[in-house]
């Protein structure tokens, strides 16, 4: 067991590492050089040595492999460099905007699961063949809707058609709704999706006759065996949607006009502010691979009958 | 199963009209998309004009229209990148097995742990905005997605007896590769394909939205559901019609890809 937590841990860290290695790669030694663009402007009147020093401020003047490991050794003690764009430390730009974008996603991948929960549950117990098929085929409209649209067109309906939500102020929690709504809608289709599939194959084992004929309600068996069963396949796919949860609150962000991860990778997009692109990258890589290593290692937790296989 | 499926049939039929406005966009419309007529701004849906008209009196039906070709050629440049490059390392992959397996497939598990939108930005931000480069972000996005599946299949196809026996005839591995394992893998990558397909046009209007894509004029659709964003309150054609069209592309991409997937299960078993 412990080998297995060992090699797990191994694991996500060299995906951590080589994650940090392929974006410093492609943003700080590719020729899109972000300080050439940014100081080369001629009515900034700076001569060509000026602009080399100003290099060498931001790479420490140390040859690329050095300036990779000091990087790289500043990452693993949290310090991320500093913000072409602003000068200020990318650490504190991106603490100020942590906590809105966490908010954000948390409702949003709350909500996600409770739609899903619902479109599964009402699919694995109705009997009636079309309102299953249309509950079934709901995750699919999900995924094609674009994020952005999806905003504005909530916007449109709840706050300029029916006036339920106000457009401009309200309280905190108001202008969250629109927004967390608008994200969990297409993460909770693969959720949805992959649930109602493995409640279904769980339908076909036989010990579910067999509760049947004890006399269990279609509620209870639903409920305490077939569900209970499907947790896992769907534990695994809604670790994967956490990627999609970061992209969507991105776009999310942007179009609610809230402060965020969002709204800094879209300046930092803008002004090609490398550093703070490099943090965000690998801040949404960590995320990701932290919440799928602690899905893994909850699985023999959960499911009793893999510890003995690990 | 002879009854013939209407949602599919539909899919195909909204597929092909796309592509034809895409290709013939004048057959469908008579209006201008770049010129507008001030005189009729911002008037709702009607005879004359399907989708009404934006602020500046630009039929909006012929911009959705003229906007096709757009679209769908970043879609295809998106999914020939992502089909390219995925396709060479799944191959390359699950043929070579060993050290350069693992090598490929951690930096493929890499590509996976950042979400697709940052990659594309990333990309972006190396590249510059534009067309090209959007679609080219967008497809670097899918690599992963294709170089797993192909993989698998390489994997599964090599255990089968057929390519055992051409290597037992003789067969030199490029030429038993090419000849056998690959056209036998590709199945379902060409269902993924048509999935990754919709996903790229839906990543291209999100990243045109964001205002990395074309330039304003040009109507591609993501840009076209952002310039309406200013007239919300007043005219709801402007956002929500273009959007529908994109929902319905997507979502007959989505359609056909499963059913290429279902037709390819059907013929292994």
């Amino acid at each position: 067991m412990t080998r297995y937590l060992l090699s797990r841990v191994g694991q996500a860290a060299l995906v951590l590492w080589a994650a940090f290695t392929a974006g410093y790669i492609l943003l700080q030694l590719l020729p899109g050089d972000s300080v050439l663009i940014k100081f080369q402007n001629p009515e900034l009147g700076l001569s060509p040595e000026q602009i080399a020093e100003i290099r060498a401020y931001y790479s420490g003047g140390n040859p690329p492999l050095v300036d990779y490991l000091h990087t790289l050794l500043g990452f693993a003690r949290g310090s991320f460099g500093y913000s072409i764009d602003t000068g200020t430390p990318v650490v504190e730009r991106l603490a100020e905007a942590l906590p809105e974008t966490a908010k954000l996603a948390s409702a949003g991948f709350l909500l996600a699961v409770l739609i899903a929960l619902v479109i599964a549950f009402a699919a694995g117990y109705s009997r009636t063949s079309w309102i299953r098929g249309a509950l079934l085929s709901m995750p699919s409209l999900f995924v094609s809707v674009p994020v952005f649209w999806l905003g504005i067109v909530l916007i449109q309906v709840f706050s300029f058609r029916l006036g339920l939500v106000p457009v401009i102020g309200g309280s905190p929690a108001q202008q969250l709704i629109l927004p967390v709504l608008t994200l969990a809608v297409p993460i909770s289709a693969p959720i949805a999706q992959v649930l109602a599939r493995s409640i279904d194959q769980v339908y076909t084992q036989p010990f579910v006759p067999v509760v049947a004929a004890k006399g269990a309600s279609r509620w209870w068996i639903l409920w305490r065996h077939v569900a209970r069963n499907a947790v896992l396949p769907t534990l695994t796919m809604a670790g994967l949607t956490i990627g999609e949860l970061i992209a969507g609150s991105v776009v999310t962000e942007t179009v609610f006009g809230r402060n965020g991860i969002g709204r800094l990778t879209e300046q930092a997009v803008n002004a090609q502010d490398t550093p703070v692109m490099l943090a965000i990258v690998v801040l949404a890589a960590t995320v990701f691979v932290l919440v799928n290593l602690v899905i893994d290692l909850l699985f023999p937790v959960l499911d009793p009958r893999l510890e003995v296989a690990a | 199963m002879n009854r013939p499926k209407i949602g599919l049939v539909l899919a195909w039929l909204v597929i092909g009209v796309a592509l034809l406005w895409a290709v013939v966009p004048g057959v469908f419309t008579g209006h201008d998309p770049i010129a507008g007529v001030p005189a009729e701004k911002l008037q709702a849906p009607s005879g004359q004009h399907l989708f009404g008209t934006d602020a500046v009196g630009r039929d909006l039906f012929a911009r959705v229209v003229h906007g096709a070709v757009h679209s769908l050629s970043g879609a295809f440049v998106a999914v020939g990148v992502g089909l390219l490059l995925g396709t060479l390392l799944g191959l390359l992959a699950g043929s070579a097995g060993g050290l350069l397996d693992d090598a490929i497939m951690r930096f493929v598990d890499v590509l996976l742990s950042v979400p697709g939108l940052l990659l594309a930005l990333t990309v972006i931000i190396l590249l510059g905005p534009g067309t090209v480069n959007v679609a080219i972000a967008v497809g670097i996005g899918s690599v992963a997605a294709f170089a797993r599946l192909s993989r698998a299949e390489v994997v599964r196809v090599r255990r089968t007896d057929y390519v055992e026996a051409a290597f037992g005839s003789g067969g030199r591995y490029t030429t038993v590769l090419r000849r056998h394992v690959l056209p036998n893998s590709l199945g379902p990558v060409i269902a993924l394909a048509a999935l990754q397909f919709g996903l790229a046009i839906l990543a291209i209007s999100t990243l045109g939205f964001l205002g990395y894509g074309a330039e304003p004029p040009t109507p591609e659709w993501g840009l076209l559901i952002s310039e309406g964003r200013n007239y919300l309150a007043t005219s709801w054609w402007l956002t929500s019609l273009p959007g529908a069209v994109v929902v319905s592309v997507v979502l007959a991409a989505g359609r056909i890809s499963r059913s290429l997937g279902a037709d390819l299960g059907k013929d292994r078993a």
